[in-house]
């Protein structure tokens, strides 16, 4: 086993130091590379021995020879791809990828203004008007020391978005990042850096979707700087192949009083681990970090989230909603840390589960560790089913049972999906879960 | 319309209903009073089918169908209705969804096509002057952070939109002050016609000065122990339930369950 696995990670190698030849010299860079596939080949892919990885498993991705790629030519027309995710609102403000590269037939840009940065991370790399905004943040926020997806993705380093909002700057269009997946057995590292500047504001979305149902790896790192005062909101909506493994970090830097607003929605891939880290370490900072996750059949769907409150009168909400069916299983595991310093800190976290199997699972793991007295924090989980008298009252007045608990299940993702300020992202939440409930009840 | 004979029915084993016979024809308004336990509630209950009450022995016969093989939801469909005395928050589903999804579903049953969203606005609007109902509360998750009054009225709301054959109140006026007990009172002597019955449970004859029933039964020990007409509901005001005394037999835990 052990044998096998380097192999795997040599197939990796192999594929990085062909990458790595075939690029330009970009010093800095390539020595971020090559440490992180240096820390890759030390770590590996974790295992379930390790406390983090307790309940995720993913032998199979180790496995499997995924084979990394830089470019990949689309198979399917512009007006097909356009047709598998639509924002209305970021039409002439987003980036399109398939299988890690930028598509610019399919990309627009024209709603953003000439100060707002948004390109391809390849690009911005080799541009020296941003290589130094880039490579000060890059890998700063996401940790690629203990986490090996992380280091492979960072060795991976090439397509992705750098989005750059200037000092001051409202940016009124949602920023579209769609990543389409296509390729069969092949794995792609999208890579995100987001820099907001001073009292700047916006709204970016993350959609991850396949072409095809296939079977492939998604390893996606995004990480976002905030300085003070900027406020940004950020949808995540994952809806990769249902053969497919998605792993991904989101890692979050606040500066003072920014404000930050994530919603996270688990709909795909067979099996999916998310890692959200919002560091607070400037004093007035505040962030939301809602999600739900939706996982029906074998699906396994993972959270591991991370609220570290490092200074004072910083404030955390979290909700997160499950729901479950078939022999699905999901893991939330959600880390609060209020340090020494940071007093006056409001931390609210709660993670609610509805099973509609009986052979559904859920671990979850609330933990609270609070090192300062003069705080306000509060967590609590729970799994439960639907409620029988909820159900009652919805049959005494003519609604079949059946279409009741579906009625009820969508009540219960509600909450979640109603906080989505986005209109067309909402609206296509509302007919997914409707969607999917129409379709277990038909099952 | 609707026949109870010799009806039995408990919850858990324990036995509270020991041999109602109720009529209730098309056009009435029929009060069940009685003291705590006496089982106006579980007769209630047991009308609009909750699983966890069953019945023992005897029939319900509804139309001359037999209304107990009847699921809940096929009996609203057909026609019944009952307000809760404690309605249900449905988080997430708001007021005009779950009406509109309701109002569609008994359309369905009958036949007739289903209203889109626009043309329920309308109706709903037209149904809530029946009770006051401010337009903000149909956007809002239903019954969920309403005050007391305002989910009885809403449980009113929701009969003007199913336009039942067979309304079943149960206790609505608990919990009501006086201007809401009048509003709620005054929809339902709205909605009530010739063609329709409704079946007041309530514990205090206060209701009755609003409502008024054409005839009143006294429940005790889960059996009728007086009926009469509206002047029995004053006669009670005066003397209160305790010299209706209960069936021998039923005295003991089974008759304090309600």
């Amino acid at each position: 086993m052990v044998a096998e696995l380097t192999q795997k990670e040599n197939l990796y190698q192999e594929a990085f130091r062909a990458l790595q030849e075939s690029r330009g010299v970009s010093s800095r860079l390539d020595r971020l590379r090559e440490n992180a596939m240096e820390r890759f080949v030390e770590l590996g892919f974790p295992s379930v021995k390790e406390e983090e990885w307790k309940y995720t498993n993913v032998a199979a991705i180790a496995r499997t020879d995924f084979k990394p790629i830089s470019s990949a030519p689309s198979s399917k027309s512009d007006a097909e791809l356009n047709q598998l995710v639509s924002v209305p609102e970021a039409r002439a403000s987003q980036l399109v990828f398939i299988d890690g590269a930028l598509q610019k037939n399919l990309s627009s840009l024209a709603a953003l203004g000439e100060h707002v940065v948004v390109i391809d991370l390849g690009q911005a790399i080799a541009d020296e008007r941003y290589s130094e905004v880039v490579c000060t943040h890059l890998a700063r926020q996401a940790d690629y020391i203990v986490n090996g997806f992380t280091a492979l993705n960072t060795a991976f380093i090439n397509h992705g978005a750098f989005i750059y909002i200037p000092k001051g700057v409202t940016v009124e269009a949602p920023i579209h990042l769609l990543f389409v997946a296509r390729g069969e057995n092949t794995a792609n590292f999208p890579r995100v850096l987001i820099v907001a500047e001073e009292n700047s504001s916006a709204t970016i979305v993350e959609n991850f979707v396949s072409a095809e149902e296939a079977h492939y790896l998604t390893n996606a790192v995004t990480e976002i700087v905030l300085a003070e005062g900027a406020r940004l909101e950020h949808y995540k909506v994952q809806r990769d192949s249902i053969e497919a493994f998605h792993v991904a970090t989101t890692a979050v830097g606040l500066g003072p009083n920014s404000s930050y607003d994530a919603t996270t929605i688990t709909f795909g891939a067979k099996l999916s681990r998310h890692d959200i880290v919002v560091t607070m370490d400037h004093e007035g900072a505040e962030c939301g970090v809602d999600g739900l996750y939706l996982v029906t059949g074998d699906q396994h769907a993972d959270t591991h989230s991370v609220i570290d409150h490092r200074q004072p009168q910083c404030t955390s909400h979290q909700l997160y909603k499950g729901i479950l069916d078939g022999k699905s299983r999901a893991v939330f595991n959600g880390k609060v840390f209020v340090r020494h310093n940071a007093q006056k800190t409001d931390a609210m976290q709660t993670n609610k589960n509805l099973l509609l199997s009986n052979d559904a699972r859920v671990d979850t793991k609330p933990q609270l560790e609070i090192l300062a007295d003069d705080v306000k924090c509060a967590h609590g989980a729970a799994v439960g089913q639907i409620d029988e008298e909820e159900l009652f009252y919805l049959e005494t007045r003519g609604i079949h049972p059946d279409l009741g608990r579906n009625l009820l299940t969508y009540g219960f993702a509600e909450e979640v999906i109603a906080k989505i300020k986005l209109d067309s992202i909402r609206k296509q939440l509302d007919e997914t879960v409707l969607n999917r409930l129409n379709a277990s009840l038909e099952a | 319309m609707l026949e109870i004979k010799n009806l039995y029915a408990g919850i858990d084993g324990n036995e509270i209903l020991k041999g109602i016979n109720l009529t209730v024809k098309k056009g009435e308004i029929h009060a069940i009073m009685g003291p705590n336990g006496s089982g106006k509630s579980t007769l209630a209950k047991v009308l609009s089918g909750h699983p966890a009450y069953q019945v023992t022995k005897g029939e319900v016969l509804y139309e001359g169908k037999n209304l107990l093989e009847l699921s809940p939801d096929e009996r609203a469909r057909e026609g019944i209705f009952m307000a809760f005395q404690y309605p249900i928050e449905v988080p997430g589903v708001s007021n005009a969804q779950f009406l509109r999804l309701a109002y569609n579903e008994k359309r369905k049953h009958l036949g007739e096509e289903e209203l889109d969203p626009l043309e329920f606005k309308d109706l709903l609007k037209e149904r809530a002057k029946v009770v006051e109902m401010d337009a903000s509360l149909m956007t809002r998750s239903v019954n969920e952070g309403f005050s007391g009054g305002e989910k009885k009225r809403n449980e009113i709301l929701q009969m003007a939109v199913l336009e039942p054959k067979l309304a079943v109140l149960d206790e609505t006026d608990s919990g009501l002050d006086i201007d809401a007990l009048r509003i709620v009172a005054g929809g339902v002597n709205q909605l009530h016609n010739a063609n329709n019955a409704v079946i007041l449970v309530t514990h205090y004859q206060r209701l009755l000065n609003y409502i008024v029933p054409h005839f009143v039964h006294v429940l005790a020990g889960g059996r009728i122990a007086k009926e009469g007409g509206k002047e029995l509901a004053l006669e009670l005001e005066q003397k209160g339930y305790d010299w209706l005394k209960p069936m021998p037999e039923t005295s003991g835990a089974s008759a304090r369950i309600n």
